[in-house]
């Protein structure tokens, strides 16, 4: 019988020739991730009662990002403690200020096919964008990972989720994963892998992949995958990895629990309500919804494609009166991008703030959280109650452009209308 | 930590996520000034309310989002004697039985009202409702977890697996 990518990673991780889904293996982790606000300063106790030995520094990645910059003593105490851990450990890889943990990990190497990665965040799967097996565990397991570099894993059944056919214009990624989290439901994947295939997928630029694989945790997933190409090799290498890459795919005969089949051609842009991600509803449903602040930017769509494409919508337009737009790109090499590229004039001609890349309000941790009756269009991937702020805030979440086409109306706004085709991305 | 678990019943519904139980705005502070905020956006009077002992019922997906274990640790401050609910996220569950916060899933959770006394057999997944006189069949725990749950929770469970006393 045939095997998925995740049990063939599942497998190699756990030193076996095979295993099935249902199987509870131990597994050896090439990446630990940790961040700031779940790391160091939440771990330490444990870690060192138990020892406080590394099993390997070189496989330990630590990025600080839900605290920058900090916005409160406490958070400046957690930043400062973060990065002492990292210097006590000598940890060759650590991270600050640089932007949203999983954005960062990708953009340095530590992400390649095959690999198993285990982060202290449940967006980690976003790294199944590149054919990791990465899931999200909390800080006690962390510490287990920490000191043996292995865990208990139980292999997960597979969805595989195939979306063929060309996107329409002003159609994304985003309404991609929003539209298949509506179908699936909430929970719909708990204990389970999504796959994404069929050619709308293949023809997905790296940054959009991203988009699918980290949002799977939206459906309760423990991963998202997408089967590694010649698009992921050229990335990789890009980031100066020279070693042999591992190009895992599933077996034509690998065994799913479910196949969902869509045609992207049919495909609206899409808009998540509150206070659930799969709360969905095409655009054309809440048209028209007054927001006080729109969000571009996050882990999930912070990416100089995203960025690209608000800068085209916003050129030479001005946001509404009524609102603030926040961007936040994913990373400081992003950032820089943008600005050799002239976008963040563009959109700060507009009238956007451009934030720092980290995680901020998308998390209600810094920098832009929201008021009682307040309402945001938001680029990110979650939109529960309280989740930016006050409980008693709206979020809506959509593509980057239902984002900027919103900030120019101040009120949720099909991005088509923004789109003439000859400009159509 | 004890097999069996009594407690007084507060009842939630579906998809309680963790930023309900620990509101990411409040991640930063000490846990005891965490708790004070928890599920306060569904349930403003629940950090008052709740007793040591106390067992929360709710529906479907408990537990949804991030894998912030600051979830399990302002329930454990309220020293929350149990979760049962129809299902539970995955990475929350891991979680639970890493710190010792006991989780059941059982099949129908109406049937269980706020008030109710609850008795619950962690290794035979057994769940008694004395208020209403029924006994109702919850999930045991899975067979190569009960020793991490005896020992309570994964960190002495690695201590004697490393050899540190």
């Amino acid at each position: 019988m045939g095997m998925t990518m995740s049990e063939k990673i599942l497998a190699k991780a756990s030193g076996q020739k095979s295993v099935k889904a249902g199987d509870i293996v131990w597994v050896k982790v090439d990446i630990a991730m940790m961040h700031d606000l779940l790391g160091p300063w939440l771990v330490d106790g444990g870690f060192r009662r138990l020892g406080g030995k590394l099993f390997d520094k070189e496989k330990v990645v630590v990025v600080s990002d839900h605290c920058t910059p900090p916005a409160t003593v406490q958070q400046a105490d957690i930043l400062k403690f973060t990065r002492d851990w990292a210097r006590a450990q000598e940890l060759p890889y650590y991270y600050e200020f640089q932007g949203p943990c999983h954005q960062v990990i990708v953009e340095h190497g530590h992400v390649r096919p095959g690999r198993l990665i285990l982060g202290t965040d449940s967006h980690t799967c976003m790294a199944g964008g590149l054919g990791a097996f990465a899931t999200g565990i909390g800080s006690t397991e962390m510490i287990g990972v920490l000191l043996t570099g292995e865990t208990w894993l139980k292999v997960p059944e597979t969805i595989k989720v195939v979306w063929d056919g060309k996107l329409p214009h002003g159609v994304y990624a985003k309404d991609i994963v929003l539209k298949t989290i509506k179908d699936i439901g909430h929970a719909g994947a708990t204990y389970q892998t999504i796959e994404f295939s069929g050619t709308a997928i293949e023809d997905l630029s790296m940054d959009e992949r991203l988009v699918l694989s980290n949002m799977a945790v939206e459906a309760g997933a423990k991963t998202g995958l997408i089967e590694p190409d010649q698009k992921v090799v050229e990335f990789i290498r890009s980031k100066g990895v020279t070693e042999e890459i591992d190009m895992i795919s599933s077996d034509k005969d690998a065994v799913y629990t479910r196949v969902l089949h869509y045609y992207a051609s049919e495909l609206e842009p899409q808009v998540a309500c509150p206070h659930e991600v799969d709360n969905v509803h095409p655009v054309s449903a809440v048209e028209g919804k007054a927001v006080d602040q729109v969000y571009l930017g996050s882990c999930t769509n912070g990416r100089i494609s995203d960025l690209r494409i608000a800068a085209k919508i916003l050129k030479g337009k001005k946001i509404s009166k009524n609102i603030r737009c926040l961007v936040v790109p994913a990373s400081q090499h992003i950032w820089m991008q943008a600005n050799k590229e002239g976008i963040l004039d563009i959109l700060t001609d507009a009238g956007c703030i451009v934030n720092m890349p980290s995680c901020g309000a998308c998390g209600g941790f810094t920098s832009g959280v929201i008021g009682a009756g307040e309402v945001v269009m938001s680029s990110s991937n979650r939109n529960f109650r309280g989740r930016m702020g006050s409980p008693k805030g709206e979020v809506y979440l959509g593509s980057p452009a239902a984002v900027a086409a919103t900030a120019i109306e101040g009120k949720i706004t099909d991005p088509r209308k923004y789109l003439p085709k000859e400009v159509m991305v | 930590m004890s097999f069996i678990i009594k407690g007084r019943v507060w009842k939630y519904g579906d998809n309680i996520n963790t930023d309900i139980i620990s509101p990411g705005q409040y991640m930063s502070l000490p846990v005891e000034k965490q708790a004070v905020h928890a599920m306060e956006a569904i349930d403003p009077t629940f950090a008052e309310k709740v007793q040591p002992g106390d067992i929360l019922v709710a529906g479907n997906n408990f537990g949804s989002g991030s894998s912030r274990e600051t979830a399990q640790m302002v329930l454990k401050h309220h020293q929350i004697g149990a979760i049962v609910a129809n299902s539970f996220a995955r990475i929350f569950y891991r979680n639970s039985i890493n710190v010792g916060l006991p989780v059941v899933e059982m099949l129908d959770t109406t049937v269980i009202e706020e008030g109710d006394d609850l008795e619950i057999n962690l290794l035979e997944g057994k769940i008694i409702n004395h208020t209403k006189g029924a006994e109702y069949k919850g999930t045991k725990l899975p067979e190569h977890l009960i020793e991490m749950v005896k020992l309570g929770g994964l960190e002495p469970y690695l201590a004697k697996k490393l050899g540190i006393s």
